[in-house]
């Protein structure tokens, strides 16, 4: 596969608001993953970041402009896409095991697979034990974990994740975070990483790409050349990091303001 | 969280707790748990005390004004009136015939139109809650069936159903129907849009999508209905027995009604009122059965 995983040409999105107006979401996007790459994606609040996936899953289609995977165009939601949600996604009556063996059972395994299959990536996430659990006798990371198992068990070829540890505490954060690099090493996946959190960016990703504040359009692209596998519990005190993270702050501190006197105009209408 | 299960309340009849600066750190995990649970067995035994009492003075107060005459017992009747009642009816039988036959009668009809009306609720609420074009374009004519006295529909359907089971059930059927149809609806229409996502991301087609993730997650709203519905079915099956029949409780009741026998009237709601809890119990179990993925809600809960 030579041409990149995902493209996105030109893109547009719009939406049609309850009180009748259009809101701009995306103006313009230009934005191209290689296979096997880990690109986050950061920018302030509301500036596209989650729809830029949505458009990539073709759970929404775009207003304008063409996206990509793996060279078609998207039309719907395809196969081989994974994708972690910000909030808990996994399916609260069904244990551990049955929301980690839905997908292969959606694509016609039989059960028993299913159930052998999602055995053994519930002890990859480390859940194993937990099987007959339902999700709210679980922590929040456990959950986390869940989701992971629940989109990695379908082999996906593209990993969309919509900040997917922000609501959890700092600690177990980390290790989730140190999980998602040994899980995805093992895969061949390109990764588009939502998330508000630079330094979790930078931790992760081979590359940055900065969104404007809304309508969001790329402000800038960074190459993290920092050797893996990486521990991002101890990555954030080496020197090169530190200067990564300069350079991208001074370009994502002007939009994260140009947002916050936004909304602050708008909470004062 | 619990309610019953923290310390005991000073305003239910028992000593407050003594101020003691040990407690908390001093006693030991199983010590804690004995006091929870002492805790909680006295609170339950204040309940059931306080519900004997509210039961003695509401039917004792009955029964002392009716002796004194301060209302006319042939009006209002009296408790020991109902119970000699209810005692003839059990071992002489009713005017219609014995007692139970009456009681399965009733429950017969309201079983049948529960269950009918409850599944055709339930199909319908899903099918309109994910259909938006059949939701929009039937929307006016249910709410123009939902704001029409449907007990009324009883006389329709006497005629059309003589005295035969299913003109009860019918009614029965009309009342219970858009009760649970409009939580089916209102179920599907919440579900989160982040499971619906996931699963069709996942692989889900829309049949697995309804099966496996619609149909569930409206579950709590579908059978938080049941519970109303099955009054509602007990309604319907009397009011259907109003319009035409020759035996039930609710003909019992006319019947007594007719005889100016305020005490029968009595007993007979009586009887409805057991086979109605009876009922909300057997739901209720099923309830706790099909949802047990939820977290738990039991503990500490008023049961009303």
């Amino acid at each position: 596969m030579a041409g990149p995983a995902i493209e996105l040409h030109g893109v547009t999105k719009r939406f049609a608001t309850p009180k009748g107006g259009v809101y701009t979401a995306l103006r313009d996007l230009t934005l191209e993953v290689a296979p096997g790459e880990f690109c986050a994606v950061v920018g302030p609040t509301g500036c596209g970041k989650s729809t830029t996936l949505a458009l990539i899953s073709g759970l929404e289609p775009a207003s304008a402009g063409e996206v990509r995977v793996e060279g078609r165009p998207v039309k719907g939601i395809a196969d081989g896409i994974g994708y972690v949600f910000q909030n808990d996604a996994v399916f609260p009556w069904k244990t551990v095991l049955e929301n980690v063996a839905a997908g292969p059972r959606y694509h016609g395994a039989a059960g028993r697979d299913a159930r052998e299959r999602a055995r053994e990536w519930i002890t990859r996430v480390g859940l194993a034990g937990f099987e007959d659990r339902f999700p709210h006798q679980l922590s929040g990371g456990m959950r986390k974990r869940v989701g992971l198992a629940q989109s990695l068990i379908n082999g996906p070829r593209i990993l969309l994740m919509d900040e997917p540890f922000s609501a959890l505490d700092v600690q177990t954060r980390t290790l989730m975070e140190n999980e998602l690099l040994s899980l995805w090493s093992s895969t061949a996946a390109s990764v588009v990483f939502v998330t508000h959190d630079l330094e979790e960016a930078i931790a992760l990703a081979d590359r940055v790409v900065v969104l404007t504040a809304g309508p969001g359009t790329v402000k800038g692209t960074y190459t993290v050349d920092l050797p893996r596998p990486r521990n991002v519990a101890e990555i954030r005190f080496q020197p090169r990091f530190t200067q990564i993270y300069e350079a991208i702050w001074g370009q994502l501190r002007d939009e994260v303001l140009v947002s916050y006197e936004r909304q602050k105009h708008a909470a004062a209408v | 969280m619990s309610v019953r299960s923290t310390l005991p309340r000073s305003s239910v009849g028992n000593p407050p707790p003594r101020p003691s600066p040990a407690r908390g750190e001093g006693e030991s995990n199983a010590e804690l748990t004995a006091r929870r649970s002492r805790a909680a067995r006295r609170r339950l035994l204040t309940v059931y005390g306080l519900r004997l009492l509210f039961a003695v003075i509401w039917l004792g107060g009955w029964e002392l004004s009716s002796r004194m005459n301060w209302v006319d017992p042939f009006f209002v009747g009296q408790p020991t009136g109902v119970v000699a009642r209810l005692w003839t009816w059990i071992t002489e039988g009713t005017a219609l015939g014995p007692l139970w036959l009456q009681a399965a009668v009733t429950m017969e009809e309201a079983v049948v139109g529960f269950i009918i009306g409850s599944l055709l609720g339930v199909v319908f609420g899903i099918l309109l809650g994910r259909i938006e074009l059949l939701a929009e374009t039937l929307s006016p004519f249910i709410k123009a069936a939902n704001a029409i006295p449907r007990v009324v529909l009883g006389s329709l359907f006497a005629i059309m159903f003589g005295l035969s089971l299913w003109g009860k059930a019918a009614t029965a059927v009309v009342l219970v129907f858009f009760v649970v149809f409009f939580n089916a609806f209102q179920g599907v229409r919440e579900v989160d849009r982040n499971l619906i996502a996931n699963a069709r991301i996942l692989g889900a087609d829309n049949r697995r999508l309804t099966i496996e993730i619609i149909i569930p997650s409206a579950l709590s709203w579908i059978l938080a209905s049941l519970h109303i519905s099955f009054g509602l079915a007990i309604v319907g099956a009397v009011v259907g027995e109003l319009f035409g029949a020759t035996a039930g409780l609710g003909q019992l009741i006319y019947n007594a009604g007719h005889t100016f026998d305020v005490n029968g009237v009595f007993a007979g709601m009586f009887l409805l009122a057991v086979l109605a809890l009876i009922a909300e119990g057997l739901i209720s179990a099923l309830e706790n059965r099909l949802i047990k993925w939820r977290p738990n809600r039991v503990s500490g809960e008023i049961p009303i």
